[in-house]
Order: structure tokens, then C-alpha cells, then sequence
């Protein structure tokens, strides 16, 4: 039971990779990756996680109460931005890949180019 | 290669990946019981050292500054990466479509961009005191701003989402950043080295260098996401690209 969470985010690492390498559709592809990506959230957040813990925010709280890790949440916070950003990035190239190819099956774009 | 060979090759090499993941797991502490040196040592001194309440807003905007001021220019890159991919062909205000918000809907929606708007500047302001920040409530401000294209119509959000005007704003919150960064150096400092005195626990002057990158990050953020979302829609209305 300790390591559910660690098996919970290798799982969801795993089937975002799954969803990576069977994907039909580039925008279906971006959002595998995504899930993919998630799973470091799951994984940096369950690090930190200290049983009994608080939000590592002392307005009204003692300092010295027990909290969780801060360290991984702003670890995970840089992670969300550059997944989202990078993201974007990939959906604005699949537009650009449907312009050129007419099509968003990254098997028929390959057979396209050669 | 065919798609059958492909998935077998995959699954070959996701079992070994979860192998891998099952060794490294079983090296963790157990779930909870883990304290990392680091983390408590911050828990303890953060608020002391910066009367910053919020400690990952100290962590973020000042022990790994530096690491923040790459990420604002890893989100700069992207979001010019992303207007350079959806340049329009020629420049014009594209026709309104996708006006079908009932009266109802707009009347409660346009109330909604104030409060979504409100909300995340009010995330951004005291981010460093209680939980928020620069990044959460930039994301605020922009989805406030652009549910007024959802509940209203394009040529209402475009004096918002026009990236003429907002490149200016992205450009100044990560150059700002950086700036601030600077003056620590020109004081004979480190590099984003926090200058200015600590203020009062738990107030709006706290943290020294603080509150100035979190406004600097909160301004990056919402005028990427603007950006971002308004050449999304201008893409949905005005495909550039319809001739190939």
C-alpha cells in the first residue's frame, strides 16, 4: 500500500507511451504526451508527500508544524507551465503538419514524405 | 514498419521500463515517511529568513530563482514559437462566427470575466503570503479574459487578445524578471540575489524581491496564455492555411 502511488504514477507514464506509440491522430498524440508528463507530477508530488502533513504555508499555521515537502510542488509547478507551453507548441506544428499533408495520422504523413 | 511490430517493440520496451520503475520504487522511502533534509530546512527558515508565509512562493521566486527565470523564458520561447507557427497569411480581423450565446448566458458570462479576472489578480497579489503565485494567477487572468470570447463574440475579446498589444506586456513581465535580477548584480550582489529588506510577516511587504517577480511572472503568464488562446481562435475563425 506504501508504494501505491509511486506504482500509480509509473502506470500513467506508461499508458500515456502506449497511447505515444498507437496513436491515429497528432492532436491525440500531444495529449498522450501530456499524460504522459502528468504522471511526474503524481511521482514528484507523492516524494514530497509527508504523512500528518500541511500545506507548506505558515500564514495562521505555527511555524514548525509538520509539512509537506515545498521543494516538489515548485518542482511540479515549473513542470505544469512548460507542459502546457509546449503543448501549445505542438498543436500550433500539428496545424501546420495538417496544412502541408492534409491529414493528422502520423502513419499516412511518413508514407507521405518518404 | 507495420503497426503490429511496432506495438510489440513497445510493449517489449515498456516492460522493461516498468521493471525499472518497480527497482527504482522499491529504493524510495515509503510513501509518507520520507523528509528530505532540503524540504524541512526550508519549512524552518523560509519564513524566519524571508517572512514569506507561502514557502514554495519563496522557493520559486527566490531559492531557485534562477531556475524560475528559465522557465519564464522556456514559456516566452514557446509562445513565440506558437505565433510564428500560426501567422496569418495576411493580416485581417476575421468575421465574427460562433456568436450563439444565448442572453441569458452572456449576462452571467460577462459578470464571470470580471470575477475570473478579478480572482486572478487577487491569486497573483497575495501569492507569496498565502497559496498562489505569479504562475496560478496569471492562468486566472487569461481564462477570465477569454471566456469573454465563449460568453460574448470575437471582435469583443480582440482589444483584449490582440497580440500586437500583448506582445509588449509578455515581453515586459519576462524582461522584467530578468531586470530585477540584474539590479541585485549592479548592487554588487548575486544574480537575483533577494535586496530588499524582509517587511512584516504575513503583509503585502514581505519578502523583498519577492512580490516584484511574482508580479513580473503573473504579468508573463496571463499575457502567454492571451496570446496563446487568441491565435487558437483566430485560427479556429480564419484557417490560414486552407490552401495548403
Amino acid at each position: 500500500m506504501s508504494y501505491l502511488p509511486f506504482a500509480v504514477a509509473g502506470w500513467v507514464c506508461l499508458i500515456g507511451l502506449y497511447g505515444v506509440a498507437t496513436s491515429r491522430n497528432l492532436i491525440h498524440l500531444a495529449l498522450c504526451l501530456t499524460v504522459t508528463q502528468s504522471s511526474t507530477y503524481v511521482l514528484l508530488l507523492s516524494v514530497g508527500y509527508v504523512r500528518g502533513g500541511t500545506a507548506p504555508i505558515f500564514k495562521g499555521v505555527k511555524l514548525g508544524t509538520r509539512a509537506v515537502d515545498p521543494v516538489v510542488q515548485s518542482l511540479s509547478l515549473t513542470d505544469i507551465v512548460v507542459s502546457v507551453t509546449v503543448l501549445a507548441l505542438i498543436l500550433a506544428l500539428g496545424l501546420d503538419v495538417f496544412g502541408a499533408a492534409k491529414t493528422v495520422d502520423p502513419d499516412e504523413i511518413a508514407e507521405l514524405q518518404g | 514498419m507495420t503497426r503490429r511490430t511496432r506495438i510489440v517493440i513497445f510493449l517489449t520496451a515498456a516492460l522493461g521500463l516498468a521493471a525499472l520503475f518497480g527497482w527504482a520504487f522499491a529504493g524510495l522511502p515509503a510513501f509518507g515517511n520520507g523528509s528530505h533534509v532540503y524540504a524541512f530546512l526550508l519549512n524552518h527558515v523560509a519564513v524566519p529568513e524571508r517572512h514569506t508565509t507561502n514557502v514554495v512562493a519563496a522557493i520559486v521566486f527566490d531559492y531557485r530563482g534562477f531556475d524560475t527565470l528559465g522557465e519564464e523564458f522556456i514559456l516566452f520561447t514557446a509562445v513565440a514559437g506558437v505565433v510564428l507557427l500560426l501567422r496569418p497569411v495576411e493580416r485581417e480581423d476575421p468575421e465574427d462566427r460562433g456568436t450563439t450565446a444565448s442572453d441569458a448566458l452572456r449576462f452571467v458570462g460577462v459578470g464571470m470575466v470580471g470575477a475570473g479576472v478579478l480572482v486572478g489578480l487577487w491569486l497573483i497579489a497575495f501569492g507569496y503570503i498565502t497559496p498562489g503565485g505569479g504562475f496560478q494567477g496569471g492562468v486566472a487572468v487569461a481564462a477570465g479574459a477569454v471566456l469573454l470570447y465563449f460568453v460574448s463574440n470575437y471582435s469583443a475579446f480582440y482589444p483584449l487578445g490582440h497580440v500586437d498589444g500583448l506582445d509588449p506586456v509578455e515581453a515586459l513581465g519576462a524582461g522584467g524578471y530578468a531586470v530585477i535580477g540584474a539590479v541585485a548584480l549592479v548592487s554588487g550582489l548575486p544574480f537575483l540575489a533577494n535586496l530588499l529588506g524582509p517587511g512584516s510577516v504575513g503583509t503585502l511587504v514581505s519578502g523583498g524581491s519577492i512580490p516584484f517577480l511574482n508580479w513580473a511572472s503573473g504579468i508573463e503568464v496571463a499575457a502567454a496564455n492571451l496570446i496563446l488562446f487568441s491565435e487558437f481562435i483566430r485560427e479556429y475563425l480564419h484557417p490560414a492555411r486552407q490552401d495548403g
